[in-house]
C-alpha cells in the first residue's frame, strides 16, 4: 500500500506539472506565430462614470520633457514581430529600428512581446513598469477611462504633425491626446485560389452561407475572438459590428453555432500557418498576418502569392488601429516620448510598414513606403473598399454580452 | 526528611506514565518539526492561493475588468446556475467520464499484461517505456499529434490507404485520441502497482474450485485491483475535466470545455470573480466526489 501511496503522490506532481503546461499554451502558441494583432475583445461591467486621474508624478514628468530628452533605458512592450530589429530586420531588408534608436539616443531598448491586448492590460494593471505599449483602438478607450495612460506632451513629440488627418480624430482618442497611431489594418478573408468563387469579390458567405461553404467543410477557420468573430457574423447579417441589440448579437451567435460543423478551427494565433500548410483553404484573419505568411511560404522557386489571396468581403469588414501610448506605470516618460517621436518619423514609419505589411497612418511616410506595398489592395484598399470598413468601439458593460454569446455559440 | 523521601518516591512512580506521555509528546513534536517544510509548502502554495481564489470570487470587477477587493457580492456564484454554465459542465463531465472509461479499459489490459510478465527486468523496462513520454513537455507532444493527424500525417495516410478514415485533425475523435494518449500512463501506473501485488495463489484456488476464467477474474482479480482502479480513475478524471490544450490544439477550439471557459474568464473576458467562482465550485465538487469515491472503495476492499 505504501508503494501505491508514493506512486500516487509522484503522479499527482506530474499532473500538477501538466497543469502548468496548460496555462502556458496561449502565450506559446501566439509566440510561435508572426504579427498577431488586434484582438478586439469584450469590455466590461461597472459603468464608466469618470476618468480616473493618472498618478501625478508620471504625468508631471511627461509634461516637463523637452524634445529629444531621455531619462533612462526604454522598456518597450509590443506585439510579437511587430517592429523590425536585429536579424529580423536584416532578413526583411529594412532598417533595424530599435538599433537605430539606440544609436541615435544612447538609450537601451528592452523589448518584451505580447499576443493579446488583454495580456498587456493585465500587466499594466498589475503595475509592471513598461514605458511604451501598443494598445489597439478599443483598448485605448478602456485604458484611458481607467487612468492607465499618460497624456502625451506635444512639445516632446513634434512628429505628431506627420499623422494623416483621417487618423487624428478617431473616437477612441479624439485629438490623439493619449496615443499616437502606429499601424492600421483590416480583418478579412485569406483563401486559397480556386477554393471559392472570387470573380465578383468575396462574400462572408464563403464562411457563413451553408450552400457556398459546403464544399470546404472542415477546411475553414474563424478567429477565436468574441469581438472579431461575432463582428464578421454581424456584418454578414447586415448589422453593425458594434451593435448593442441583444437580439442581433444572439442571431450572430446562432449563425456561428450553425457554421461550427463546417469549421476546422477557431484560431487567432496560427491560422495563417493552417492556411499555407493546407489544413484550411478559407480563413478569417488580419491582412498583415496573411501577407507575412505568404512571404514566408514563398521560396526562390515558389511564389505563394500565386496560390493564396486576401480579400476584404463585399459586405464590409472590421478595421482597426494599433497605437503607441505611455502607460501610467512608466518610469522613463521622457525616453518614451522621444521614442514615440522617433517612430513617427516619416522614414522610420515607412520602414515599419515595409516590414510588417500593415498600412501606415503616418501621412508623411508615404514617400518612403515601397511602391509595391502602396499599390497593394490588401494593405491600402481603394476608396470604395475603405467606405465599407467599420472600427470596433468599446462597448462598456455590454462587452460581456458578446463574451457570453460567443461562449454559448462554441458550446 | 522521611516525608520528602516518600513524596519523591511516590512522585517517581506517578511520573512514570507521565514521563512516557512526555516522551510521546516529544516524539510527536519531532514529527511536527520534520513536517514543517511540508506545512510551509502546503500553506504557501496550496492553502493561500486557494483562499485567494475564494476571496476573489466574491470581489467585484472594475471597468477595465480589474478585480476590485471591495463591493463584495455573490453575483459570480449566482451565475453558476446559468444554462450556459450547465451545458459546459455537462459536456466536460461527459468528456472526462468517457476518457476515464477508455483509459480504464485499455489501461487495465496493458497494466495486467505488464504485471504478469515473468522477468522483473521486462516489467521494469515496460514501466520505463510508459514513463518516457513525461520526459518531454505535454504541449510539444500534443503538437506532435497534430502533425500525425493533419492532411499529410502518417495516421491520415494510413486511414486513406485502408479507406477507413480521413483527416482526423479538428474532429472529436482526435480530441479523445489526444486525451487517451495524454492520461493513459496515469491509469496504467497505479493499476500496475495494484495488480502486481495480487496473490495469484488466490486465483489458482478459485480455479481449483471450478471458477471459470471469467469468474475468477470478476470475483478475485478485479476486487483485489480495486485500489488501483480507484486511484487511476481519479488521476485521469480530474485532469480530463480541466483539459485545455488537447481540445484547443487537436479539436480546433470548437467546443468550450470547462478549462477553456475558465481561461477565457481570466483572459479575454476579464472576469476574474466569475473565473474564481467557477474554479472554486469545481474544486469543492471534486473534493467531495473524491472523498466519497475513496470511502466507497475503501469499504468494499
Amino acid at each position: 500500500m505504501k508503494r501505491l501511496v508514493i506512486l500516487i503522490a509522484a503522479l499527482a506532481l506530474i499532473v500538477a506539472a501538466c497543469g502548468d503546461d496548460d496555462d502556458s499554451t496561449a502565450t506559446t502558441a501566439g509566440a510561435a506565430g508572426t504579427t498577431a494583432t488586434t484582438a478586439p475583445a469584450p469590455a466590461t461591467t461597472a459603468a464608466p462614470t469618470t476618468t480616473e486621474p493618472v498618478p501625478e508624478g508620471v504625468q508631471a514628468k511627461a509634461d516637463a520633457c523637452a524634445l529629444g530628452e531621455t531619462d533612462g533605458d526604454l522598456n518597450l512592450y509590443n506585439w510579437t514581430e511587430y517592429i523590425p530589429y536585429g536579424s529580423l530586420a536584416e532578413e526583411a531588408e529594412v532598417t533595424d529600428i530599435l538599433g537605430a534608436f539606440e544609436e541615435e539616443t544612447g538609450v537601451k531598448v528592452v523589448l518584451t512581446e505580447y499576443d493579446s491586448n488583454e495580456t498587456m492590460l493585465a500587466q499594466i494593471d498589475a503595475g509592471v513598469g513598461f514605458d511604451v505599449v501598443v494598445p489597439s483602438d478599443y483598448m485605448v478607450s478602456i485604458m484611458r477611462s481607467a487612468g492607465l495612460l499618460v497624456k502625451l506632451n506635444p512639445n516632446a513629440i513634434p512628429n505628431m504633425a506627420n499623422i494623416a488627418p483621417e487618423f487624428t480624430d478617431l473616437p477612441y482618442d479624439p485629438g490623439n491626446q493619449f496615443s499616437a497611431p502606429y499601424q492600421w489594418g483590416t480583418t478579412g478573408i485569406g483563401y486559397k485560389f480556386g477554393s471559392i468563387d472570387d470573380e465578383n469579390g468575396v462574400s462572408w458567405g464563403v464562411i457563413f452561407d451553408p450552400a457556398m461553404s459546403e464544399a470546404n467543410t472542415g477546411f475553414i477557420s474563424l478567429l477565436d475572438d468574441e469581438r472579431e468573430t461575432m463582428g464578421a457574423a454581424l456584418i454578414y447579417l447586415g448589422y453593425s459590428l458594434n451593435t448593442t441589440d441583444p437580439a442581433q448579437v444572439d442571431e450572430a451567435a446562432d449563425l456561428i453555432k450553425a457554421t461550427k460543423d463546417r469549421l476546422a478551427a477557431f484560431n487567432s494565433s496560427g491560422y495563417w500557418d493552417l492556411l499555407t500548410s493546407g489544413e484550411t483553404v478559407v480563413s478569417q484573419g488580419w491582412n498583415g498576418d496573411f501577407l507575412f505568411a505568404y512571404d514566408e511560404a514563398s521560396t526562390d522557386d515558389y511564389d505563394a502569392y500565386e496560390d493564396f489571396g486576401y480579400a476584404i468581403p463585399t459586405e464590409g469588414a472590421a478595421a482597426w488601429v494599433d497605437t503607441i501610448a505611455i502607460p501610467a506605470t512608466a518610469e522613463h516618460p521622457c525616453s518614451a516620448q522621444t521614442f514615440i517621436n522617433f517612430l513617427l518619423d516619416p522614414f522610420i514609419g515607412a520602414e515599419l510598414t515595409n516590414y510588417n505589411y500593415y498600412a501606415s497612418p503616418n501621412g508623411a511616410a508615404t514617400e518612403f513606403i515601397w511602391e509595391e506595398i502602396l499599390e497593394w489592395d490588401a494593405i491600402y484598399p481603394p476608396q470604395d473598399v475603405l467606405d465599407r470598413l467599420e472600427f470596433f468601439a468599446d462597448l462598456g458593460d455590454f462587452g460581456t454580452y458578446y463574451a457570453d454569446a460567443f461562449s454559448a455559440a462554441k458550446s | 526528611m522521611t516525608l520528602s523521601d516518600e513524596k519523591a518516591r511516590t512522585e517517581e512512580v506517578a511520573a512514570n506514565p507521565r514521563l512516557e506521555r512526555k516522551a510521546e509528546r516529544r516524539e510527536s513534536w519531532r514529527g511536527f518539526f520534520h513536517a514543517i517544510p511540508a506545512y510551509v509548502y502546503l500553506i504557501f502554495f496550496f492553502v493561500l492561493p486557494l483562499i485567494i481564489v475564494y476571496v476573489f470570487s466574491f470581489a467585484s470587477r472594475s471597468r477595465t475588468g480589474k478585480p476590485e477587493l471591495e463591493g463584495w457580492n455573490t453575483d459570480s456564484w449566482q451565475r453558476l446556475g446559468e444554462p450556459l454554465v450547465r451545458t459546459i459542465v455537462t459536456r466536460s463531465v461527459f468528456v472526462a467520464v468517457l476518457n476515464t472509461v477508455l483509459c480504464l479499459v485499455i489501461g487495465y489490459a496493458f497494466a495486467y499484461w505488464i504485471a504478469t510478465r515473468r522477468k522483473q527486468s521486462t516489467r521494469t523496462l515496460l514501466l520505463i517505456l510508459v514513463l518516457i513520454p513525461f520526459w518531454s513537455n505535454f504541449l510539444v507532444r500534443t503538437y506532435a499529434w497534430r502533425m500525425l493527424l493533419d492532411s499529410d500525417g502518417y495516421i491520415t495516410q494510413l486511414g486513406e490507404m485502408t479507406g477507413l478514415w480521413g483527416r482526423m485533425l479538428f474532429t472529436l475523435p482526435a480530441v479523445f485520441l489526444g486525451l487517451l494518449y495524454g492520461y493513459l500512463p496515469f491509469m496504467v501506473l497505479p493499476l500496475y502497482a495494484a495488480i502486481e501485488r495480487i496473490d495469484w495463489s488466490l486465483v489458482e484456488a478459485g480455479r481449483d474450485l471450478y471458477a471459470s476464467g471469467t469468474q475468477a477474474f470478476r470475483k478475485i482479480t478485479l476486487p483485489l485491483s480495486r485500489p488501483g482502479i480507484i486511484a487511476g480513475s481519479i488521476l485521469v478524471f480530474i485532469p480530463s475535466l480541466g483539459a485545455y490544450v488537447t481540445p484547443d490544439i487537436l479539436g480546433g477550439a470548437k467546443t468550450t470545455l470547462l478549462g477553456n471557459f475558465i481561461v477565457s474568464q481570466f483572459g479575454s473576458a476579464r472576469n476574474w470573480p466569475f473565473g474564481s467562482a467557477l474554479s472554486g465550485a469545481i474544486l469543492m465538487i471534486m473534493l467531495v466526489a473524491t472523498i466519497v469515491y475513496f470511502r466507497s472503495g475503501a469499504k468494499t476492499v
